[in-house]
């Protein structure tokens, strides 16, 4: 900095201005960086929001919503024997998946981190599991259609093998295919953290455990394990708090049979009740955001960030 | 670890690993076979015959809405999220290196962004948008929803290369007498580069395959996952598969030029630092 004061002296004033524009610049230059980023977010996530809490609290009829200060819309919500089922069927899914896709996620990341041998081959394989990530989710869920459904490649393929004989009728359109599709969509959150979390572990506490006698799956249990729970903390983030959010897969996949709280609030979207489902969204924000508070309460994963 | 030989767990857990593999790309590959089915075949196995017949379906304004505007606006706004969360993401990122007020809440703010649900952002924007009396669109609403999105992607990407950065390039440019912006231009930038391609691939496919912010937010013309999507209420027919085999072999050759530069860019500074 000095330097650049330095080799340019026009003028003494010119370098003057130009000495306090550098003295100034450091200062307010964070600021500027941030400004884009933070001015985003205002605009488009916090006052959203804000407005999502204000609307809560308007009332509606069939032609428009108007401003007021009303807790019908809580009331209504919170007495409705249809929103706890709801929630219980949402948190049923939510739990089924992140057991899931925390089985799949470390088991497919333990083979990757400490399997494969070639670094080479570590990311090229990684790579393949990434790849869909990068592609359309509804593709994704409208292509187990041919395979689940009635005339399905598994139905018949179960029946030319003689297993079964009528069709499974519980393949397609059902919680069993909702959570086959959200482990599809979602495994990939948590390989890559928990991956992420196992390349960081020194080679060198595993080589430590074999000597001290350890056997391989004490090495897991003990060593591992423990070392890989900020990953799955931030794996499990993202699968709960997509899966609570969640209405598109559970519309495609249960065939409207099925209901989430996403797709309830969707539901009176499209109704245009717009109260109630502000209402209806704090209230899932709120349970989404006690759920991360609590698995943040379990494990410390601020090291990872 | 088992340095001399493979083990039965690595057998194990490479089939595991196989069938995984085959549980994520299966499905897409039945969708992309059954696209080519013949003009009669329905939806699901066996082949009707081989033809193109879908995707000239496809093609033919009546059958499928608007399918070519939806794609054009799709990758409109999925460039506009890339450049903006290039941009946005590495000057927050620059932001970050220095202390300034306000860096806690900027970061939990943008954390938050990936915990509060899709429907929410969408909902709270189009009801935003509704009570200022602004027309929602996909280049002001839907870009801003897709933003709340993107933007914290790219920032945690950014943070991991800013950690892994050697400071050292930094103040040797400056010692030898670079004003800051020729250091950024023609040290960090570059060092930078590989990354930054892969924020903005990041950008662009998460935006691409964006529904659940853009569905309040799109205003009266859709995106191409919306198309879709409506797509699979009222379409019966495998021009739904076309159009799926469509997008996902486009995403993929999106993915594959991005590779593709990616090495071309490390070729390029092999041949340079060879001379």
């Amino acid at each position: 900095m000095t330097l650049t004061a330095e080799t340019s002296r026009p003028s003494a004033t010119a370098a003057a201005g130009r000495a306090r524009r550098v003295r100034l610049l450091p200062r307010v230059a964070p600021y500027l960086q941030a400004a884009p980023l933070t001015v985003t977010l205002l605009l488009f996530l916090l006052v959203p929001i804000l407005t999502i809490v204000a609307v809560s609290f308007w009332d509606y009829d069939s032609v428009r919503i108007y401003p007021d200060f009303v807790l019908t819309n809580y009331t209504e919500l919170l007495t409705s024997p249809v929103t706890w089922k709801t929630y219980l069927n949402t948190l049923k899914y939510a739990a089924l998946t992140w057991a899931i896709t925390l089985g799949i996620g470390f088991t497919v990341a333990y083979f990757l981190a400490f399997h494969v041998r070639s670094t080479t081959w570590q990311m090229v394989l990684f790579l393949v599991c990434t790849i869909p990530f990068w592609t359309s989710n509804i593709i994704r869920m409208i292509s187990w259609i041919p395979f689940l459904g009635r005339n399905g490649l598994l139905n018949s393929g179960l029946i030319s093998a003689g297993i079964i004989d009528q069709p499974l009728e519980f393949l397609l359109f059902s919680d069993f295919s909702v959570v086959l599709a959200f482990v599809h969509l979602y495994a990939l959150f948590m390989v890559v953290p928990i991956f992420n979390s196992m390349m960081r572990i020194d080679r060198a506490l595993i080589e430590a455990a074999r000597d001290g006698g350890a056997s391989a799956a004490q090495t897991l249990w003990n060593v591992i394990l423990p070392l890989t729970k900020p990953g799955i903390a931030i794996g499990s983030i993202f699968v709960v708090t997509l899966v609570m959010g969640d209405f598109i897969t559970v519309r495609l996949m249960s065939g409207g049979q099925s209901a989430s709280i996403g797709l309830m609030i969707a539901n009176e979207i499209s109704l245009l009740q717009y109260p109630a489902a502000a209402a209806n969204a704090v209230v899932l924000l709120a349970v989404v955001l006690i759920m991360v508070v609590a698995m943040l309460r379990v494990v410390d994963i601020r090291k990872e960030l | 670890m088992n340095t001399s030989r493979r083990g039965l767990s690595f057998y194990l857990l490479g089939a595991f690993f196989a069938l995984f593999v085959l549980f994520l790309y299966g499905p897409t590959a039945t969708i992309l076979i059954l696209s080519f089915q013949g003009p009669e075949g329905g939806l699901t196995f066996p082949m009707n015959g081989v033809s193109l017949h879908w995707f000239r379906n496809l093609f033919e304004q009546q059958a499928v809405g608007d399918f070519g505007g939806s794609f054009r606006r799709s990758i409109a706004l999925g460039l506009m999220v890339m450049v903006l969360t290039v941009l946005f993401s590495v000057l927050a990122g620059f932001a970050f290196r220095r202390r300034f007020r306000g860096s806690g809440a900027l970061f939990y703010l943008a954390v938050a962004s990936l915990i509060v649900p899709s429907i929410l952002v969408s909902l709270g924007i189009g009801l935003f948008f509704n009570i200022l009396g602004l027309e929602p669109s996909w280049y002001s609403s839907a870009l801003g929803a897709h933003l709340t999105w993107t933007l914290p992607f790219g920032l945690l990407i950014v943070f991991a290369i800013f950690n892994r950065f050697n400071p050292a390039y930094e103040e040797a440019a400056r010692d030898l007498g670079a004003t800051p912006w020729q250091t950024v231009r023609h040290v960090v930038l570059p060092i930078l580069l590989p990354s930054l391609i892969g924020v903005g691939l990041f950008g662009f496919t998460l935006s691409y395959d964006e529904f659940a912010r853009t569905l309040m937010t799109a205003g009266s013309f859709n995106t191409l996952p919306l198309e879709i999507y409506g797509m699979t209420t009222n379409v019966t027919t495998p021009v739904l598969y076309a159009l799926g085999s469509l997008t996902t072999v486009f995403s993929f050759t999106v993915i594959g030029l991005f590779f593709l530069g990616l090495i071309a860019l490390r070729r390029r500074r092999l041949r340079r630092s060879g001379h």
